[in-house]
């Protein structure tokens, strides 16, 4: 900040500092001066402590998980299944491969078709139509998920369903799917936004044509930022359950076909983990906790990696 | 760094447009952007639209606004899809509430909190330690909300939240929000971790909305004798004021929709209660809870929940957005 | 554009795997593929030769131990054999039975004869209903002090009703001569979650209290009263107990039994206070009169056995089946119902086998598994 007001009270009223004109500063004319300085320091010590109050709750989360889980975690935790939850030797094997498949399936679904209409919004859109898609998509960042597992089931699971498939991973990354598009689609709109037009102008005088454009110059230029993105997008949607329970139902058993049958996941694994009486199984929902929130956070570290390049390149 | 405007990237000049190839490439790859970038209605409205008529014959055996309004709930266990044949009771009502009274605790607790720790990162703190604060507060939002609910029910509560609501109660258990017996789960301790969940997307927008306030505006009150405090509160705070009531919104529409730490902490019953000690259930938490065993008349009913939990965040959200837009886009909203 | 041709290569490798996931699809009866883990063990190649994959859905309150015996059966009986159990629930369970979308199914209600004709018209040939297992609900304290309480079902009921708020009421002081009861409050934690072990819970009061068929009746999810707790399934009840005192619950027994709770002892139709013992769930099962369809409920139960339990159905079709579904479906029925293994492994689990009398007449109702195809 340029502008710093020191305040120490020594220096407050010390005399009579006039500018140059005569003019005196408004801070010691005014008569309630040390008033106002008290309730600078106390403000700005609740803003401190404020800033320590929010640390301590993921201080204590982190902690909870890392005791908790680390014990649960070893080879057997990555290569073998949990039949029951009764066994020592068992793992999240079915849950880490379906909701790589889960996930799988969602990037290919929300990442092409947020990528389009990003380039849609920048390149293309105008007018209302334009401003509705954006304003949409915003308004889709805030359904609920649980909704979103609604509609799915209704769409591919119950009685009624239109396109009948049943419990499935595809289900599943079709729900988690619609929860990545608008964010895919928001944060890749400001990542192309960011091109130069000059960019594109210089494209155009090589003789172009705007599809060329942007698939050459625009998209290349923004890749960073759009990878960035995307990450973020796949690390909220790796560690939602509630749509989930409602479309992948869960497994404990590897599990290989992607449109039929009912698949695990991890966030799934855990919540059926933790809520039973034996204790290797609440064990090792901790230790999928633990790899649960490092799968998310090395997303977000790798994101903002990719994206402080990507700021250093435009 | 280029210079950023929302204004449109220009076209080619139409002189270029010469081969037949490009000419039909060209239209072609803009039709195909053109529907995806429509296929957000397409989706939007498939949603209301499935949902909506999954649920229809509840609204018609409880009527639409009885529905809302009912406070009871006992699902039936017809197969038929005839509102006639359908033996249960929806009464939405105990869930609404439920699902307001959390995301209003949460909201209380959040806004001020992250009001402060935004003024902080972006006025007080050494300029090389704004970056680490804000990943730390956002990394809070990397923390699925499972992890949160298997913290809040075996430590969070047991160690932290029933001996304060022991407290809370034998203090202020008079008044009616205090109100005992003290049970550990329900509407507070729900929203509480609620609260914690939602810190880091308001608090990122907050900033955002706080970083984009002109710099010249704060040097002239600096001018002027102004304390830092006072700086914030006079300027800064006034005309961020819009784009504030839109992260909490947004952060609001966030508390609604969770559903499995609520789940884990509401101490779901079917009744409501106007103290804030005690349990309930949310709407997104009666859905997870219930479709597992849910026949097929209960599914319908759970559709219905549903639809009204969207109605919910979509008045939430549009109100948000628009409060937001406002102030002009905010960077980052959409992220994590 | 650098990033094309990894975007191919994963286009290409996933559609590869829709296309495995097609190729592997089998007959209408078991599409299921749950592949099994761990089935590569030394002693596991026994088996007779069954080699396939049924699936069957329904009811959650056996799932932990379906999911024990299918892990034993498929790894260590039938290496070939894949069974997929999906926990949907039961109303899930029946629909899916009756819309022909899985191999059996399992509820821990009966099929009605209306659902069984509905059955029938939906395949051109008859249902089986057997049951396999029986298991008990016990009620929990968090006060150790209080093991071994006496109650019946009219207190249970009023206790849960909230009309009983205290332990040292005169209902529970009549019931508990010799008890020193503490002046405390009771608290009543409730399964919140729709679930198989809430029927059974309040089938018990249903049949045995006319008040609480009156305002609560029998299903797997209720209007409780005011004051109660809700906890999210088995886990979630055993938190609110753990941490309320004066909390009390109910859960089922394998989950009780594992996580070491106090518990109280229920006064059967005998006037029998009996302790929530494994023996005493399969005394229950031998004292439930069943008729030879097999519809019946558990209640009335006296002698030696512990009142407040319940059983699972499992569902077949007498037509449909092809010729392995069949052996796998009879075969592993027969194992599950017959083999000691599989009774030791429900006893670990805190369920009880059928009596030797009903598993005779079970045996024979699953050999009419595609029977008349």
């Amino acid at each position: 900040m340029s502008a710093t007001s020191d305040l120490k009270p020594a220096e407050r009223g010390a005399g009579e500092r006039t500018t140059p004109t005569g003019h005196r500063p408004l801070r010691e004319t005014q008569g309630n001066a040390a008033r106002r300085a008290v309730a600078n320091r106390v403000a700005l010590t609740v803003l401190t402590v404020a800033m320590v109050v929010a640390v301590i709750p993921l201080v204590l989360i982190l902690f909870k998980v890392a005791s908790e889980g680390l014990a649960a975690v070893g080879w057997n935790f990555f290569t073998l299944d949990e039949p029951t939850y009764r066994v020592e030797e068992a793992g999240y094997r079915a849950g880490f491969v379906g909701t790589a498949y889960i996930m799988v399936g969602a990037i290919l679904m929300a990442i092409p078709l947020g990528l389009a209409t990003a380039i849609y919004l920048v390149e293309y859109g105008r007018g209302r139509l334009a401003s509705f898609v954006r304003f949409f998509t915003d308004v889709m960042t805030g359904i609920p998920s649980i909704f979103v597992g609604l509609f799915v089931y209704g769409l591919l699971i119950s009685s009624g369903a239109i396109f009948h498939t049943g419990f499935s991973a595809f289900a599943a990354s079709l729900a988690i799917a619609i929860i990545m598009l608008p964010i895919v689609t928001r944060s890749s709109e400001e990542m192309l936004k960011l091109v130069p037009d000059e960019w594109r102008n210089a494209s155009y005088a090589l003789g172009a044509s705007k599809s060329r454009t942007v698939l050459t110059t625009v998209l290349p230029a923004a890749a960073p930022g759009l990878a960035t993105g995307s990450m973020l997008a796949v690390a909220r949607g790796v560690g939602e359950t509630a749509p989930l329970i409602l479309t992948a139902l869960g497994s404990r058993y590897l599990v290989t076909t992607y449109f039929s049958d009912a698949q695990g996941a991890v966030p799934l694994q855990i919540h059926s983990g933790a809520m039973q009486p034996f204790e290797a199984g609440v064990e090792r929902a901790w230790g999928g906790a633990l790899s649960l929130f490092v799968i998310v956070l090395l997303l977000v570290v790798a994101a903002r990696f990719v994206g402080s390049r990507a700021n250093k390149l435009g | 760094m280029s210079v950023i405007t929302d204004q449109q990237p220009q076209d080619p000049p139409p002189g270029l447009r010469s081969r037949t190839r490009r000419r039909v490439a060209d239209p072609a790859f803009r039709w195909f952007v053109t529907l995806t970038g429509t296929s957000v209605f397409i989706i939007l409205a498939a949603m209301v639209v499935r949902t909506t008529t999954e649920a229809w014959p509840i609204f018609q055996h409880q009527g639409f606004f009885g529905f809302l309004t009912g406070d009871r709930w006992v699902s039936g266990g017809s197969r038929s899809d005839d509102p006639a044949d359908f033996t249960g009771v929806y009464g939405a009502w105990p869930f609404i509430y439920g699902t307001m009274v959390t995301a209003l605790i949460a909201i209380v607790l959040a806004l001020p909190l992250a009001l402060c720790i935004a003024f902080y990162i972006n006025q007080l703190a050494p300029r090389r330690l704004r970056k680490p604060l804000s990943y730390t507060v956002e990394m809070l939002a990397a923390v699925p909300s499972i992890v949160f609910g298997m913290w809040g029910l075996f430590w969070l509560v047991p160690n932290v939240l029933r001996p304060f609501f022991t407290w809370l109660e034998s203090w202020a258990g008079g008044f009616f929000l205090f109100e005992g017996p003290v049970f550990g789960p329900g509407y507070l301790a729900a929203g509480i971790v609620l609260a914690i969940m939602i810190l880091p997307i308001i608090t990122a927008i907050v900033r955002e909305v706080i970083a984009v306030n002109p710099l010249d505006q704060q040097n002239a009150a600096y001018a002027l004798g102004a304390t830092r405090f006072e700086v914030m509160r006079k300027v800064i705070l006034p005309s961020s004021f819009s784009g504030i009531v839109g992260a909490s919104m947004l952060g609001l529409g966030r508390a609604v929709g969770e559903t499995i730490a609520v789940m884990m902490l509401i101490g779901s019953t079917k009744s409501w209660d106007s103290s804030l000690l005690q349990r309930g259930d949310s709407m997104a938490a009666l859905i997870a809870s219930l479709f597992k065993e849910a026949t097929p008349e209960g599914v319908r009913g759970l559709m219905a929940i549903g639809v009204a939990l969207f109605l919910f965040t979509m008045v939430i959200n549009v109100a948000a957005r628009l409060l937001v837009w406002r102030i002009g886009r905010v960077a980052g909203d959409a992220a994590v | 554009m650098r990033n094309w041709r990894a975007k191919t290569a994963a286009l290409a490798a996933v559609s590869a795997l829709a296309l495995s996931a097609c190729g592997s699809d089998s007959d209408s009866n078991g599409d299921g593929n749950g592949g099994n883990g761990g089935s590569g063990d030394a002693a596991a190649s026994e088996g007779s030769g069954l080699s396939g994959t049924v699936t069957g859905a329904g009811a959650s309150f056996p799932d932990p131990l379906f999911q024990e015996w299918i892990a034993e059966y498929t790894q260590q009986v039938e290496p070939d054999v894949t069974i997929n159990y999906q926990s949907v629930g039961s109303g899930a369970g029946v629909e899916q039975f009756i819309g022909q979308s899985v191999a059996f199914g399992s509820s821990e209600e009966y099929l009605d004869d209306e659902a069984l004709e509905e059955a029938a018209g939906a395949r051109d040939c008859s249902a089986v209903q057997f049951p396999v297992v029986f298991g008990a609900v016990v009620i929990a304290f968090n006060d150790e002090a209080l093991d071994g309480l006496v109650l019946d079902a009219e207190t249970i009921a009023k206790i849960y009703d909230r009309e009983i708020t205290n332990y040292n009421d005169p209902a529970i002081a009549g019931l508990n001569p010799d008890m020193d009861l503490p002046d405390q409050e009771i608290l009543p934690v409730h399964r919140s979650d729709s679930s198989g072990t809430t029927f059974v819970f309040s089938n018990y009061l249903d049949k045995e209290v006319p008040a609480w068929s009156d305002t609560y009746g029998a299903s797997k999810e209720l209007e409780w009263a005011d004051g109660t707790l809700g906890g999210d399934g088995n886990q979630g009840v055993a938190q609110g107990i753990s941490q309320n005192p004066g909390a009390l619950g109910y859960v089922n027994q394998s989950f009780a039994l594992e996580a070491g709770l106090s518990v109280a002892h229920v006064v059967n139709a005998d006037g029998e206070a009996v302790a929530p013992t494994l023996e005493a769930t399969s005394a229950a099962s031998e004292e439930a009169e069943v008729p030879e369809n097999f519809q019946f409920t558990i209640d009335g139960i006296g002698g030696e056995g512990y009142p407040i339990a319940g059983t699972n159905w499992i569902f077949t079709y007498t037509c449909g089946y092809d010729e392995a579904t069949t052996d796998i479906l009879k075969g592993f029925w027969t194992w599950a119902l017959e083999s000691e293994r599989a009774d030791e492994l429900a006893n670990e689990l805190g369920y009880a086998p059928l009596g030797d009398e009903l598993t005779e007449r079970v045996l024979a109702e699953v050999e009419k598994t595609n029977s008349e195809a």
